[in-house]
């Protein structure tokens, strides 16, 4: 199956057997100018109808949505830190941080030597992985690679299994409660094949929110890392583009300001079919262990 | 920390290696009724295997009670596999399609399968009750046969029932579920075969049945062990907390079940109290392998630092822009 | 608005705007990625600030003091942009020698009544015209109709031959006074007033400066952050006083942006809902200012002054013939006496007053909601509470409408539901989606808005509502003889209905009304340059004179960006006349070419001999740059070809203002009119001549120099989060916004959180001398204390959107506020005030009463305490 499972793929639709597939479409999200206003959340919620997700003060910075869930398509994360984020490490340590000039705030500087203080914002959804994970294990055929090479949970078919929860190493898929089936991300699959922009991307201000053309999308994220670089924001980095890594690639990624952890991404995910083979190898063994022992058991003599 | 306080007084500061503590990958949605699923449907295995050993050595107790706790096994599994689902009214559309990828689609073809012919087999110990004559006696008479057909199907679908469930676990995101690819199913394959055994150490128990039982669990605590020492992190949640108990409760268990198969194998009493040991351990892996599992996709820790450990062995990701 | 993006750098102040304009806000991020540095100065960290490459906190109410500090660096490092400044400020305008400054007076102008505590503002005047002035009870009478600025918009009436000393080395020239009153905004002093280190703040000025000038322009951004002060008009005083010493006024990627509030608030000032002002910035008459139509008129346009203003016969003609058609005639004065007059405050917060007094017995309240979204909930509420009747349009039961069954006065038993006397009538109103018209957004950009869907039920729209309101009042007063009804019966209230129940009013029909017509020809009028004085022409509001040009709604175009060029003046459209920026002729040099090829915008072709450029140019089209107006002429014809700023009565762009703001010439420090610190400056500690309501139910937390301002211990403001919308009603009752901000917070530094022992997502509350509120704890350090004169001060912030009615209730911070009012427009308070705050919930039923009147004790507020208005040490004028 080679490539099927794991590694760089030129298409998933075509592999998925579209014949004529139009070119791969995703998302590109920039985290560096996003503001997290939230329209994002809320315009997917309005297009799909997604039902609220409760009113929970969660106190984890502007977040009181928490995380992607069956309810929350789009989810916009907040993290409050000083940076350079090592400087913690320093003082506690016991060394004295003397800062850079001015980057101690006011008011802390004869207190507790202080630095610049960052405010991340960044707006999250499925990644619609070249190999998905969700995809690869749902038992119904629920969950189908589109067209656009993106990735869809059929809601009419769904039995609520479960299994694509697990399967999915983003922890993005997710079984609504009352309803008992998996819901996420469509990337707007109606919208799309309408030639409409999704609805988050479209409400997003910004433009952190950039849909289009996956090769597209790349190297416009290319030169938009080497641009920060140049400006001096050397921390910037691409997360999810690369068709080496674990996933083959999202159809859905991002330029980061910090390690993926940060933001509560997996730092270096990979498709759990990787190993599949080996996985059923090993059933295999493991069977034929079985066998073994039931013929060792009754087909030898009796004692 | 929790998000709701902790020591600092403050919005809790997003830890350098998470969000907030969080979950990066979603833990199972399953319920406990798929740890009773993998338990019952390896005892259905095993029992299987043990029918068809009576079978085989014309011992028609190790038969006709392993056939009939198949059976049982068989349609518990059943029910909570449909139970755990989310629209369990659409179960069917398991079967809609057959997807190689996907090991519950295969599992559930499996399942189906040795269902049909685990039914043959068993509805085949009814034979005898049928009446001599007419068509019901022709069917009296065929029956024997084909259901000795059935038993050995039903035997040689077993092995991979049992131990489907352990790639249905492994190829998943859950850190350490899949980080045991290797071993689990060596694990689901001993506690099989030691369940099954230990059906025939309450109904009936001779050598044979003890040495299945030995087999059987060595399997199962050598595989085990390997699972909780031989993969560093994610080892751990196989050692900690609740699924350390367990799995520590089923280990005693499957020992002492062993033991007591090997020494109480001429007391009745012994023999049914070693199996009973044997399946409560069964019952344990299967609960302990679960809720490891379950808690290593809760703690965002089992997802970040064998990544992050593996990414910084890799190239920076920086892009060739 | 979309200029922000050819700014080289913008500095935000008192605004939010990521979060209250995140769609405007991508223009700043457009710039940011043109290489534009963004530059964020406010009292807390915002999604703002985590955009900015700059962020400066700053304490909340010492912005003047900051601006002021920039103001003194550009003038002692020599960085102002001189020709700018020669060629279209009034730097080179000399002052009475009888002006002083506050550097004189510790704190107070020349000028300063304590009786009235207003000015005089002779002294303030150009030297040789004294007598122009504002007189104490002009101050005084002004303030109450907060009609002071009319004099800055209208201008003043300086004649057009004034001394001027080109080389700014006159003493008493605009530039060498603007010198000395700033030049003890140090950066020391910044550091000491506004909690801002030196490094942090010359970092300021310099990205500023460099980034102004010839080649480069910087804009400056605000919002509420500066209105809602008893100095807010000075706030933003100052900031235009740095743009215009840097030349970054009327050019592209420069200015001043005032982000204005609601979808329509500019056009609720255009057309407004304000009680002082008609349609276009007339004056609404005052009952002895302007007794007759030419005195009216007068008053706007000042005979003798240049500028546009000197047309104003011609505007407010063709607004009477708006209102009053065939009525209106020159025997009649057009009905000017049919026109309601001003008596002295009829603005929102006297009239809450009043209610509270039973001197107002009904009231309509259309898309507020005031006992959320004003200051002094409680007094709102009850205010309301007092009423025979009230009537309330909204999307929602809102609180304003629900307060008599539902208020927190139910609970401690201020107000019983059985006793309540209020007949309250609740109205469904339909949504903008619902109904079509305009909006005039933050650019004075009007847009045409479709109808979507059909409102639900019996929700209807303002102008089905008030249309058929008036039709039914003109049908009761038909038969009337009194005099008082003549007004409302000479009306034109003629609109043609449509619509599928026949009975809505057509919105186009209006907008073609305020529009204007040539009466003669039937035609619409193009230009307010078309209007006459003789009653030919009518218009409803002259600046919009022209959004139906050709006949065509303007106002609904929408060609997009990329099919023009990028100031895309196609898109919907703007007053006056379709200019997307003010004042551009400044763009320009006096000889009218661009001051460089980088910000071209207007300049003179001389080739076709007139003005052009990529937006509508804002002079007349065919005056050169060379022309110099005869001796003698007034209005238009007075204004000389490099007169930038022509709606002033001088043509320049005022450092100074001789006239027209009550509470002084220049922008000068003053605390808030509550801070726990005394002014680090002059004696003068707050705002003298600010609007105070003097009532026990009124009082305000002492501020030094007064005793016990340790009570209030520490600085809060409000404002807004993006998630909600102003008092909720449109937000709280809405599941997908609810969830994403679902509980009333207070944002506190960890420093103040340990000092009080407020726990993260724990309860505390905030007590003011009106209320004591509580709130779940968000300890953040977005919030930063401030060494402010050697002192630690913690400031809090808290969000104003909650109340009682909603998916998501919660105490409102409205309650926390008093009265005090700025005086030139009657804005209030609401950034800052002081406070204490303590963990836990706070007390509930009448025990709530009896712990407020225990801080109230505490603090020395007996019913009859007022706070001290004038604090400095020399009060006479020094003469
Ligand atoms: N999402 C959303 N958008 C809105 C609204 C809304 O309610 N929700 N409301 C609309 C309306 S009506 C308006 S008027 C605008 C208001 O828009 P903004 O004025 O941008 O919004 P605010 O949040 O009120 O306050 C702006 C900032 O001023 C700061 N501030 C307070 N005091 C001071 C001070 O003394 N000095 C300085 N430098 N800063 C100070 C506050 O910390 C705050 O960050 O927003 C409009 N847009
Ligand atoms: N403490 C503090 N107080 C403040 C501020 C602050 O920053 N701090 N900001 C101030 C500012 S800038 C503002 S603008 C005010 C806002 O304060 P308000 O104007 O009192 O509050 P809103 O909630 O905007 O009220 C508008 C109401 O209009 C209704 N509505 C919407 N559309 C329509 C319509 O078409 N027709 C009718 N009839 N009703 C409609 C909505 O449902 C809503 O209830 O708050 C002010 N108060
Ligand atoms: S991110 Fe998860 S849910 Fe989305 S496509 Fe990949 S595996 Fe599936
Ligand atoms: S829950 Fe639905 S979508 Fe997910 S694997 Fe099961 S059937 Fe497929
Ligand atoms: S693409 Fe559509 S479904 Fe996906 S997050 Fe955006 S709006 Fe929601
Ligand atoms: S809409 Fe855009 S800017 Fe706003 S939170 Fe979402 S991604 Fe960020
Ligand atoms: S709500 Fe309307 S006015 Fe406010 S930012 Fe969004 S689009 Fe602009
Ligand atoms: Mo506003």
């Amino acid at each position: 199956m080679g490539n099927s499972l794991y590694g760089p793929l030129d298409d998933p639709a075509t592999d998925a057997g579209f014949t004529e597939a139009p070119p791969r479409m995703g998302f590109f999200t920039d985290t560096s100018v996003c503001i997290g206003c939230k329209a994002c959340e809320v315009a997917c919620k309005e297009w799909n109808a997604v039902p609220e997700d409760g009113f929970n003060l969660l106190g984890q910075s502007y977040d009181n949505t928490g995380g992607l869930s069956a309810n929350s398509w789009r989810h916009v994360a907040f993290v409050e830190q000083p940076a350079p984020a090592h400087v913690d490490a320093l003082t506690e340590a016991g060394t004295q941080f003397l800062g850079m000039p001015l980057s101690d705030l006011p008011g802390r500087v004869t207190d507790a030597p202080r630095t610049d203080f960052r405010w991340l914002m960044m707006s999250n959804v499925c990644k619609h992985c070249t190999h998905a994970g969700c995809l690869d294990v749902c038992p119904t055929g629920a969950l189908f690679r589109t067209e656009f090479g993106t990735v869809v949970v059929q809601d009419d078919i769904c039995n609520g299994c479960g299994y694509c929860i697990s399967g999915c190493p983003y922890g993005v898929i997710d079984r609504r409660e009352d309803d008992g089936r998996a819901w996420k991300c469509t990337l707007c699959y109606d919208r799309i094949g309408d030639g409409l922009t999704p609805a988050c991307a479209k409400a997003c201000p910004t433009e952190s929110i950039q849909f289009g053309e996956l090769d597209e999308l790349r190297t416009r994220a290319a030169e938009r890392v080497a641009k920060l670089h140049e400006d001096g924001v050397t921390e910037a980095r691409l997360y999810g583009n690369d068709p080496d890594d674990g996933v083959g690639g999202d159809g859905a990624f991002f330029l980061l300001l910090d390690e993926p952890e940060v933001y509560g991404l997996p730092p270096d995910p990979h498709v759990p079919t990787r190993d599949l083979v080996k996985m059923w190898k090993k059933a295999g063994l493991a069977a034929l262990s079985m066998v073994a022992t039931a013929v060792v058991v009754f087909a030898g003599r009796s004692k | 920390m929790s998000p709701g306080g902790g020591d600092r007084p403050m919005v809790p500061k997003a830890e350098f290696e998470s969000y907030y503590g969080r979950p990066i990958v979603r833990p199972p949605v399953w319920t406990h009724d798929i740890a009773i699923y993998l338990f019952t449907g390896g005892l259905a295995a095993g029992s299987a295997i043990l029918a068809a050993g009576g079978q085989a050595t014309g011992d028609p107790v190790l038969r006709r009670a392993g056939r009939a706790v198949t059976m049982a096994a068989l349609g518990a599994s059943t029910f909570f596999l449909i139970k755990d689902l989310g629209r369990p009214e659409r179960f069917h559309h398991m079967l809609r399609v057959i997807k190689p990828t996907s090991a519950m689609s295969l599992g559930t073809w499996l399942l189906s399968g040795f269902g049909g012919v685990a039914g043959v087999a068993a509805a085949s110990e009814f034979a005898p009750l049928l009446p001599e004559r007419g068509p019901l006696g022709l069917v009296r008479r065929v029956l024997p046969p084909v259901g000795a057909v059935a038993g050995y199907g039903t035997a040689a679908l077993a092995p991979g029932l049992a131990t489907y469930t352990a790639v249905l676990f492994s190829d998943t995101a859950v850190p350490s579920w899949n980080a045991v690819y290797p071993d689990l199913p060596f694990v689901f394959a001993g506690s099989a075969l030691a369940s099954g055994a230990a059906v025939g150490l309450v109904a009936g128990p001779n050598d044979r049945v003890v040495q299945m039982a030995v087999i059987g669990a060595a399997l199962e605590l050598g595989a085990g062990h390997r699972c909780e020492h031989g993969y560093g992190l994610l080892s751990e949640p196989y050692r900690k907390g609740r699924a350390g108990k367990l799995l520590k409760a089923a280990k005693v268990l499957n020992a002492v079940g062993a033991v007591g198969a090997v020494v109480g194998r001429r007391s009745r009493v012994v023999s049914a109290l070693a199996g009973a040991a044997l399946l409560a351990g069964s019952v344990l892996t299967r609960f302990g392998v679960f809720e490891a599992g379950v808690e290593s996709a809760k703690d965002p820790r089992y997802t970040v630092v064998p990544q992050r450990e593996q990414a910084n062995g890799k190239k920076v990701n920086f892009p060739s822009a | 608005m979309q200029d922000l993006a050819n700014a080289d750098c913008i500095v935000i102040q008192g605004s939010n705007m990521a979060e209250a304009h995140p769609v405007g806000f991508q223009w700043v991020v457009e710039a940011k990625k043109r290489g534009a540095k963004v530059i964020h100065v406010d009292p807390r960290f915002t999604r703002t600030s985590a955009l900015a490459h700059s962020y400066v906190p700053v304490r909340a109410g010492a912005d003047i003091a900051f601006l002021g500090g920039v103001i003194n660096y550009i003038l002692s490092n020599e960085k102002d942009f001189r020709e700018y400044v020669l060629a279209y400020t009034n730097a080179s305008m000399i002052v009475s020698d009888r002006f002083q400054d506050t550097e004189d007076l510790d704190g107070l102008f020349s000028g300063f009544n304590p009786e009235t505590n207003t000015y005089d503002g002779a002294s303030w005047m150009y030297s040789g015209c004294e007598d122009s002035g504002r007189s104490h009870t002009q101050a005084h009478a002004d303030r109450e109709t907060a009609a002071g600025l009319e004099y800055e918009s209208h201008g003043a009436s300086v004649p057009g031959d004034l001394p001027q000393d080109p080389t700014l080395q006159n003493p008493r020239c605009v530039y060498q006074i603007l010198k000395r009153h700033y030049a003890r905004y140090t950066p020391e002093v910044v550091e000491r007033v506004c909690g801002v280190p030196q490094e942090q703040f010359l970092e300021v000025c310099e990205a500023w400066t460099a980034n102004s000038g010839r080649e480069r322009t910087t804009a400056l951004v605000y919002s509420v952050g500066w209105t809602q002060h008893s100095v807010g008009v000075q706030y933003i005083r100052t900031g235009a006083i740095v743009q215009l010493l840097l030349g970054n006024m009327g050019r592209p990627g420069g200015g001043v942006m005032a982000l204005r509030g609601h979808a329509s608030i500019q056009g609720s000032t255009d057309i407004p809902t304000l009680f002082n002002l008609l349609p276009g910035y007339l004056p609404m008459p005052h009952y002895t200012h302007h007794p007759t139509f030419a005195k009216w008129v007068d008053g706007m346009r000042n005979p003798g002054q240049k500028g546009f203003w000197s047309n104003a016969e011609s505007y407010a003609a063709s607004f009477l013939k708006a209102y009053f058609g065939d009525a209106a005639t020159a025997e009649n004065d057009w009905g000017y006496g049919w026109m309601p007059r001003l008596t002295g405050d009829h603005g929102t917060y006297q009239q809450v007053l009043d209610m509270i007094d039973g001197k107002i017995k009904g009231y309509f309240l259309l898309g507020q909601n005031p006992a959320v979204g004003s200051a002094h909930g409680r007094a709102q509420r009850l205010g309301m509470a007092n009423l025979d009747w009230l009537v309330v349009r909204d999307l929602y039961m809102i609180e304003s409408a629900t307060f008599w069954k539902n208020g927190p006065e139910i609970a401690t038993g201020e107000i019983t539901t059985e006793q309540c006397k209020t007949e309250v009538f609740f109205m469904p109103a339909a949504s903008h989606a619902e109904k079509e018209g305009t909006f005039t957004q933050t650019q004075r950009m009007l847009q045409w808005r479709e109808k979507a869907v059909d409102p639900p039920g019996d929700a209807r729209s303002e102008l089905w509502f008030f249309y058929h309101l008036g039709r039914r009042i003109r049908e009761r007063l038909a038969g009337s003889t009194l005099p008082r009804d003549r007004g409302v019966q000479a009306l034109t209230w003629d609109y043609p209905v449509i619509g599928e129940r026949g009975d809505e009013p057509d919105a186009e029909a209006v907008l073609k009304e305020i529009n204007g017509y040539d009466l003669t020809s039937g035609q619409l009028l193009s230009t307010f340059g078309q209007m006459k004085p003789d009653g030919s022409t009518s218009g409803g509001c002259w600046i919009y004179t022209g959004v139906f040009a050709d006949g065509v709604n303007q106002a609904a175009r929408r060609k997009p960006g990329r099919e023009q060029n990028y100031v895309a003046g196609e898109w919907g459209w703007a007053w006056p006349a379709n200019r997307r920026i003010l004042y551009n002729r400044a763009s320009a040099d006096p000889e009218g070419n661009p001051w460089s090829e980088r910000k071209r915008y207007v300049w003179w072709d001389a080739q076709k001999d007139e003005w052009a450029g990529e937006d509508v140019p804002d002079f007349e089209k065919k005056k050169p740059p060379s022309y110099r107006p005869p001796e003698g002429a007034v209005g238009v014809a007075a204004i000389s070809g490099d007169d930038a700023f022509i709606m002033q009565a001088d043509g320049k762009g005022w450092l100074f203002a001789p006239i027209g703001l009550i509470d002084g010439p220049m922008p000068t420090h003053y605390e808030p009119a509550e801070s726990p610190m005394r002014n680090p400056l002059y004696g003068q500690q707050a705002n003298p001549t600010r609007k105070v309501y003097n009532r026990p139910d009124n009082p305000t937390n002492p501020s030094p120099p007064e005793q016990h301002s340790e009570v209030f211990p520490y600085v809060f403001s409000t404002s807004r989060l993006t998630e909600h919308h102003t008092a909720g009603g449109m937000s709280r009752q809405l599941a997908y916004l609810s969830e994403l901000q679902p509980e009333m917070f207070v944002e506190v530094s960890p420093e103040l959180a340990a000092e009080r022992g407020l726990e993260h997502l724990g309860w505390a509350h905030i007590i003011t001398a009106r209320a004591a509120i509580e709130a779940k704890v968000l300890v953040t350090e977005r919030l930063v204390p401030l060494r402010i004169e050697g002192r630690r001060v913690h400031q809090l912030w808290m969000p104003y959107h909650w109340g009682g009615e909603g998916l998501v209730t919660g105490d409102s911070a409205n309650d926390l506020f008093g009265i005090v009012l700025d005086p030139n427009v009657l804005i209030q308070e609401s950034k800052v005030g002081t406070c204490d705050i303590q963990p836990g919930r706070r007390p509930t039923g009448p025990d709530l009463l009896r712990y407020v009147q225990g801080y109230l004790d505490r603090a020395g507020l007996g019913p009859d305490h007022h706070p001290p208005i004038v604090t400095a040490r020399d009060t006479d004028d020094g003469e």
